[in-house]
């Protein structure tokens, strides 16, 4: 399974009171089974949208979006999204939302200990077997964000999908969850496509980073692959070359090639 | 300097503004620092009370000062205190449908109410849902609601006894027709402030729709769900007296209009604290049913 997520010439419009607003145009990608992809780029440039298609969230207006040979017909459980804001139900437990997800993917054929036994891994996965009976409201921002990726990663998706998902943090738990995240990439290897606007986030944890021009009518720019040795580490990367040339490369296209003017 | 001066405008002129600053939060620990340790949580219950205590002797007065000014026509609080004393003494007593205690006129009206208000609840809240839900049906029904919410709920009073043929079901629908609207109305409001994120949760997850409506719709919506009743039964107690004074029987409308053509004004003031005290008590336990259901949100 070599091309597992494929966008053909996908083009997304909205229609709007003022008329068409071209959101997406011709944007081809190809994800292969296994790899990191992130999608960089200024704000408004579309990148959410095209995450949105591969989840099924938001239908392409035109082209093909397809997934494992076939084409998106909607959200399912086998694209996970952790949503950029969480999103977990403020009235069930850290548990309770993960077993909700475990439940639904895994219930037709597993009983209740193997499904509690699943999603108590899930919550050891991320550091987080402590808050297991808590509430939403009642940890961090960070914690909340760990639970989200835990009820994504215990769906055992054929590809996780990330919105930005340490957007809402302070910078030192961001860099603790990216470090997490590289673990658990590194250890599941899992197909991972995430929308960023962290350079440092994209070259630390990505394969490949498409690089998005800026909207209206955004589309793919340029993609870099980062050819890094796995596993990464951020201390040990801050002193590489080769991280600061992608570095480089990514604040180049961002800033010189297609800089956004100040809104 | 200045910032000292204007917390704390007692202090002596001059001081210096490093003792002014240290001085502020002593000064206002005092009257709690003074008492010994032990008796420090009897000193904040008595500071919690003494201004809703000092609210309600000013009531008494005045009350007591427009008696004695009304030249005994209407009663003072120490004989309104003495009728009450001996009303509540047999609370459940039986003479003959049009006398009987205290207690069975509340307890009638809470039954109408009761009835009433659940009819509302089991018809308005899945309506509500629905209204929510389905766009379409939200405009269908947008017109009638529009025109039929502010209509005073005694006017449907005459409707009821035309229909039921009998005063108590007559005034269980003016219960029933006043307390929908708010059901209605939030419960429909509150569907639609449940956030996308959520739903989209609910997607992703491929949810059935009962799932969706038991794990995710409804403790999204209880609260707002728990605002609209608590709106409704608010109406509910304001309007039962009234209807139950126009269709007679038991209950404290009733009570009330037969204590007037008693003259016995002493009755009617002990009803108003009563409808008040029970009214206040449905209120506080929705307060606190809310605060249970709210799962921290909005925190």
């Amino acid at each position: 399974m070599e091309r597992f997520v494929e966008l053909e010439n996908v083009q997304k419009h909205f229609d709007t009171k003022k008329g068409r607003f071209v959101a997406l145009q011709d944007i081809n990608l190809t994800i292969r089974q296994g790899e990191v992809v992130s999608l960089i780029g200024h704000s408004g440039c579309g990148k959410s949208t095209v995450l949105n298609i591969i989840a099924g969230l938001l239908e392409p207006s035109d082209g093909i979006a397809l997934c494992n040979g076939r084409e998106i017909d909607g959200p399912g459980p086998e694209r996970a999204v952790v949503f950029q804001n969480h999103s977990l139900l403020p009235w069930l437990s850290c548990y309770g939302n993960i077993l909700l997800a475990v439940e639904r993917v895994f219930g037709a054929k597993e009983d209740k200990a193997q499904l509690a036994a699943r999603t108590d891994a899930a919550l050891a996965l991320v550091g987080l077997s402590h808050a297991r009976d808590k509430h939403p409201h009642e940890i961090s921002g960070g914690m909340k964000q760990r639970v989200g990726i835990a009820r994504a990663l215990a769906m055992e998706p054929k590809v996780l999908l990330m919105d930005e998902p340490f957007g809402a943090l302070d910078a030192l738990t961001r860099a603790n969850l990216q470090d997490e995240m590289v673990k658990i990439v590194d250890a599941t290897g899992s197909t991972v496509v995430m929308v960023t606007h962290d350079v440092d986030e994209a070259v630390l944890l990505s394969d490949r980073i498409v690089m998005m021009t800026n909207g209206p009518a955004a589309t793919v720019g340029e993609i870099l692959e980062v050819q890094l040795p796995r596993p990464r580490n951020r201390l040990a990367l801050a002193g590489d070359a080769d991280y600061h040339r992608y570095r480089g490369a990514v604040l180049d296209f961002l800033y010189q090639k297609h800089r956004k003017e100040a809104a | 300097m200045s910032a000292a001066e204007t917390f704390s405008p007692t202090l002596a002129a001059g001081q210096p503004a490093t003792a002014a600053r240290s001085a502020r939060p002593r000064k206002r620990k005092t009257l709690l620092a003074a008492a010994p340790p032990s008796l420090q949580p009897l000193v904040r219950f008595i500071r919690w009370l003494v201004p809703p205590l000092l609210g309600l002797i000013a009531f008494v007065l005045l009350w007591s000062l427009v008696s004695q000014l009304s030249r005994g026509s209407l009663p003072g609080p120490v004989s309104t205190w003495a009728s009450a004393t001996e009303l509540f003494a047999d609370p459940f007593y039986q003479n003959g449908p049009n006398d009987q205690g205290i207690g069975w006129n509340i307890l009638m009206s809470l039954g109408r109410v009761g009835v009433g208000f659940g009819l509302a609840a089991v018809v308005g809240i899945p309506l509500g849902f629905m209204i929510g839900r389905f766009g379409f049906l939200a405009r269908m029904t947008a017109p009638v609601i529009s025109l039929l919410r502010p209509v005073s709920p005694l006017a449907w009073l005459p409707i009821g006894l035309l229909v039921f043929k009998a005063a108590s079901p007559a005034s269980i629908w003016v219960i029933f027709i006043s307390s929908i609207w708010p059901m209605i109305l939030n419960t429909a409001a509150g569907v639609r402030a449940v956030p996308q994120d959520y739903l989209n949760v609910a997607r992703v997850l491929r949810l059935s729709e009962w799932k969706v409506f038991s794990v995710i719709l409804l403790p999204a919506v209880l609260p707002h769900m728990l605002t609209g009743v608590r709106l409704a039964i608010g109406t509910a107690w304001l309007v039962i007296v009234a209807a139950e004074m126009l269709t007679g029987g038991v209950g404290l409308g009733f009570w009330v209009w037969d204590e007037w053509n008693n003259l016995n004004v002493e009755h009617i003031l002990i009803a108003i604290f009563v409808v008040g005290l029970v009214g206040l008590a449905l209120e506080q336990a929705l307060v606190w049913l809310a605060k249970k259901a709210s799962f921290g949100q909005g925190e």
